[in-house]
Order: C-alpha cells, then structure tokens, then sequence
C-alpha cells in the first residue's frame, strides 16, 4: 500500500469517526436503534401495502401489474363508499364531540387543579389505559334493551318503553367512541393551557376584559395548537376503529375497518383490502388538513 | 384568573360527572361480575363469587394469560430500551433530522391500529414468519415505544449531563457511567417506562387479533369467549381481574414517574 494511499485511508476514517464524534453523529447513532426499528417495522409494511394496492389478485396468486382497478372499487362501489363516508362522519363526529366535552376538564386541571395536578391527569388516563376491550363491551350492557341506562330510566319513570336506538346504531359507536378517546382529548389541551402567560389574562382583566372576552380572545386562540392536536389525535385512530363498530354498531353503525379486516380475513382480496386502507388514511388526512385550516382560519377571526 | 364563584363551582359539578361518566363503564365489570346472574342486568340479585371459580380450572384461559405474560414482560422490556436511546437522543443532542426521526417513531400513536396490524400482517406473512408471540411482541413494540419514550424524557430532562462527564473525568468507563451514575438516576422513570409498556401490551386487542396466529393473549381469549352469552359472566370476572391488574401496574408507574420528578428538582436545586 503506498504512503498517499494509507493516508487518503486514514483520512476517511478520520472524517467518518469524526462525524460519529460529532453532536449530529452522536444524535443520530443513538436515535438509530428505535429508528431503525420503526423504519423497518411501521414506514416498510406500510410501503408493501401501498404496493400491493396497486395489484390484483386473481383467485390465490398476485399479479404483479400495475393496476388502479382497486382504487376504483373502493371508491366507486357502493358499499366501499358508504363505509367510508360513514366512518369519516363517524370519526368527525367523536373528534368534535368529544374535544368539546373535554375542554372543560382540561381547562379547570389547568386552570383550578392547584397541588393536585398531576393526580386529575392520572385519574382521567387511568380508564383510557385498562380494559380496551372490556370497556366497549360495558358499554353494550350500559346500551341495551334491557340494559343499564334503560332499565334505571325505566325505574325512575323517567322513559315508559325501553329506548331502541341506544344500541347497534351509529350513535352507539360514536359515545363508546367518543368515552374511550377522551383521556387523549384532554392531555394536548391540558399542555397548551399550561403554556398559556397567566399575566396575559390578568393585564387583560385589569384592563377591563369581562371573563367571557378574555376567554374567547386570549385562552383560545392560545389553546388552538392543543385543541388541533386534540381533534387530530381522536379523528385519524378512530377512523379504522374495529372493535367498537363491531360489538356496538349493530348493522347501521359498520365502518370502514370492518371491510378491510373481511378482505384480509375471509374475503381474502389483499390488494383491494390494501386500496381500501390506503383510501381510507388519505382521506382522513385531507379531512385533518382541512381541520387545521379551518381552526386557523377561525384564530385570524377572533384575533 | 378565576372565574366568578358560581361558575367554578358549575365547572367543578361538571368535571366530577365527566369523571364519574368516564369511570362507570369501567367499574360496571366487576359490579357484574360479583352478580349472581347469568346476564349482566340491573337490579342485582345477589352476591356470587362463582364466576371466579368457573376461571380457576380453565386450561385455554390460562394458557392465554401465560402468553399475555410473556408478550408483556418482552414488550415492556424492549420498548424501554429503545425508548431510553430515542429519549436520549432526543434530550442530549441537536442534530438535523431530529424532528422526522421522531415523527417516525412517534407515528404508530397516532395511526389506526388496524392498518398498522394488517401491514404487518402481510410483510411478515410475505417473508415466511409464521404467526406467534414473537410477531405479537414485535407489534407491541412498535406502538409502546411512543409511551415509553413519553415517560422517559421526562427522566433524562431532570437529570444533569454534567454528572456524567464528571463521573468520566474521575476515570470511570463509559459502560461504567452508564451502569452506575446513567441507570440509578434514571431508575424511577425506567421503571415507570416499563410498567406502562406492560400495561399497555397486556390491554392491547387488534395487533394481537391480526398476529398471534393460534397462540392467544388475554384480550383475544376474551373476543372468542364473546361469542357465547353463557360465558359472559365469566368474562366479566377474568376483565375484573385484568382492570385490576391494570390499575395496580398504573397507580406503581405513576408512584415511579413521581419520584423521578422530585428526583430531578431536588437535584437540579442542588447542582
């Protein structure tokens, strides 16, 4: 080996380790582990499905040509389409129901929790992490026909025949929904409150701001990146909810994951279920973009 | 900035039944669960501890828990791990592409878990893995990282570098550093990282549903006893167990987590 070349050679080990002694080097070695395993577990699989929804399946062999032919059936054909409107408006509805009905929960931790902070956010986490299954399940004996909620309005004679409409409906997987997502409603708003000046609302008040004024100028737009975070972070994971239609949907309340889970299962059309999917994540997406557009559409108004 | 008195006090009944509706779904199971009838109805009849009982000789359910046990403790252990190195990274250094590497594997928490589970499904099925409980930890693995990561940042936020480098300039090895001055004062959040990965992977349904092939877990054990109404007394008594089993898991994480943060304010004041 000749001399320059021995020291082009340490040059380049030089550089290299030099950059895995560098800060970015070291950021990214250690990083590279999780990293790695996310690429190759969650971005790979998910290329392979986006792949395989431009296929076909013709009986047990795939044909490997390029093909929209699935996109066309999930968007067109009737059945494909419902279920995704349906699980779109369903998932819309769980985000905005349950954002409004977690904003106040997360205003007072924020705002008048004191000392006990930290023990509110551990009591509201604790159901959404215990018994995922168990609670759907509990929320088909609260909604049936001789269930909790009708029996005991029925005693208080408060109702005088049992309410039909609770269970196997659309609006039975929208509460159960909207029950199960709320801890993940309230923990984003809850952080964005705690960031808010405090001082920006007292100037304001000694200003002469009423409460409701302050309110809708001050806290909200201030709260607007926890409550987007918020619809986003119940819309995108409900939209492929399986379990929840399944046990209280009845035939009215089906969604778009119950169609993906037959052509993975018995259908066994893994392409189409592919298209399926990957329909389903872009428009969910769209309509996310569009949240956040409207949200801060709705900041420069109240600003 | 408080509200007027009466409007604090409206806002406080409002958060005491929002609380009380989130808990009533949850606290239903074992109420029905202790009832001496074989639907789950209201008024109750009678106290029982039968359905108990019916679980105590029932080789599949254990069978099952065993497999929730084993894909639990992996889960929780390796989503530590790489927790503790994605929590590093993203606490210690300031490198280009930061932000992407966490999204990436920040993403299974906010994406439908069903396509995260058939994605997997095809891959590994495509590459000839059968389906077991190395798939189902594999799975679970991808989606407790986020909470781990969660939980562990806070750890590395209260803990001070320069304890570190100090314990290296006094000659010890950086396995040694880590060993000896990293992992101790990180133990609390270590701890906490792993329970709530436990918790997590022992509670998770669809994942498990699409990858663990004949061998089930608790919550797929639970979906197929579904199919029978007269095993539903039955189930409510096993979900009783599992709720609780959850609850202790948390209320220990939550004492952990705590500790690491007094930990890192008492040290922080004293550095």
């Amino acid at each position: 080996m000749s001399v320059t070349h021995q020291a082009a050679a340490e040059e380049s080990l030089k550089s290299g380790s030099s950059f895995l002694k560098s800060e970015a080097g070291q950021g990214w070695l250690t990083i590279s582990p999780p990293f790695l395993y996310a690429l190759l577990l969650l971005v790979g699989p998910l290329t392979v499905i986006i792949a395989n929804s431009f296929w076909s399946q013709d009986y047990l062999t795939i044909d490997h040509t390029f093909t929209l032919k699935n996109y066309q059936a999930a968007l067109t054909e009737p059945i494909y389409r419902d279920l995704l409107f349906r699980s779109l408006y369903i998932s819309i509805m769980v985000s905005v129901v349950t954002v409004v009905l977690a904003f106040p929960v997360a205003y007072f931790v924020s705002f008048h929790g004191g000392r006990y902070k930290g023990l509110w956010l551990f009591i509201i986490t604790v159901p959404f992490w215990s018994g995922y299954l168990l609670r759907i399940l509990s929320w088909k004996v609260i909604l049936g026909y001789k269930g909790v909620l009708n029996g005991s309005l029925l005693s208080l004679g408060i109702i005088s025949e049992p309410m039909t409409w609770l269970l196997y409906s659309t609006s039975a997987v929208i509460i159960t929904l909207a029950h199960s997502w709320a801890a993940f409603a309230i923990l984003p708003i809850f952080v964005s409150l705690e960031k808010i000046d405090r001082t920006l609302l007292e100037a304001a008040a000694d200003l002469g701001d009423s409460w409701a004024r302050r309110f809708l100028r001050i806290t909200v737009p201030l709260a607007l990146p926890g409550i987007t975070a918020a619809l986003l972070i119940v819309l995108i994971p409900t939209v492929g909810d399986y379990v929840t239609p399944k046990l209280v949907g009845g035939k009215d309340g089906v969604m778009i994951a119950n169609a993906i889970q037959v052509q993975f299962g018995k259908a066994s059309n893994w392409p189409l279920g592919a298209a399926l999917a990957v329909s389903t994540m872009i428009i969910v997406c769209m309509m996310a973009g569009l949240i956040v557009a409207l949200l801060y559409g709705l900041k420069r108004i109240l600003k | 900035m408080k509200l007027r008195a009466g409007s604090t006090s409206s806002l406080k009944f409002y958060v005491f039944v929002y609380v009380a509706i989130l808990y009533i779904p949850v606290l239903l199971i074992p109420v029905f669960s202790f009832n001496n009838s074989a639907t789950p109805k209201l008024p109750l009849v009678g106290f029982t501890i039968k359905w108990y009982e019916g679980l105590a000789g029932n080789g599949a359910m254990q069978t099952a828990a065993w497999n929730s046990l084993i894909v639990g403790i992996c889960a929780a252990f390796l989503s530590t791990v790489l927790g503790i190195c994605a929590a590093r990274a993203l606490t210690r250094y300031k490198f280009r592409g930061k932000t992407v590497a966490s999204a990436v594997i920040m993403a299974p928490l906010i994406m439908p878990e069903i396509i995260i589970a058939i994605s997997l499904l095809v891959v590994m099925l495509g590459i000839g893995m059968e389906l077991s409980l190395l798939t189902v930890i594999l799975g679970h693995l991808l989606i407790c990282v986020p909470y781990s990561i969660t939980v562990l940042i806070a750890g590395f936020e209260g803990f001070d570098p320069s304890m570190e480098e100090a314990s290296r300039d006094l000659g010890e090895s950086s396995w040694g550093t880590l060993r000896r001055v990293t992992l101790p004062m990180l133990a609390p959040s270590i701890i906490s990282s792993l329970l709530v990965s436990f918790t997590i992977s022992l509670d998770e349904f669809i994942l498990a549903f699409f990858l663990s092939g004949t061998e089930p877990t608790l919550p797929v054990y639970i979906w197929g006893q579904l199919r029978f109404a007269a095993k539903l007394p039955n189930v409510l008594a096993l979900g009783s167990i599992l709720i609780l089993a959850s609850l202790v898991l948390l209320t220990f994480a939550e004492l952990a987590r705590r500790r690491a943060e007094k930990n890192s304010h008492s040290g922080g004041q004293f550095q």
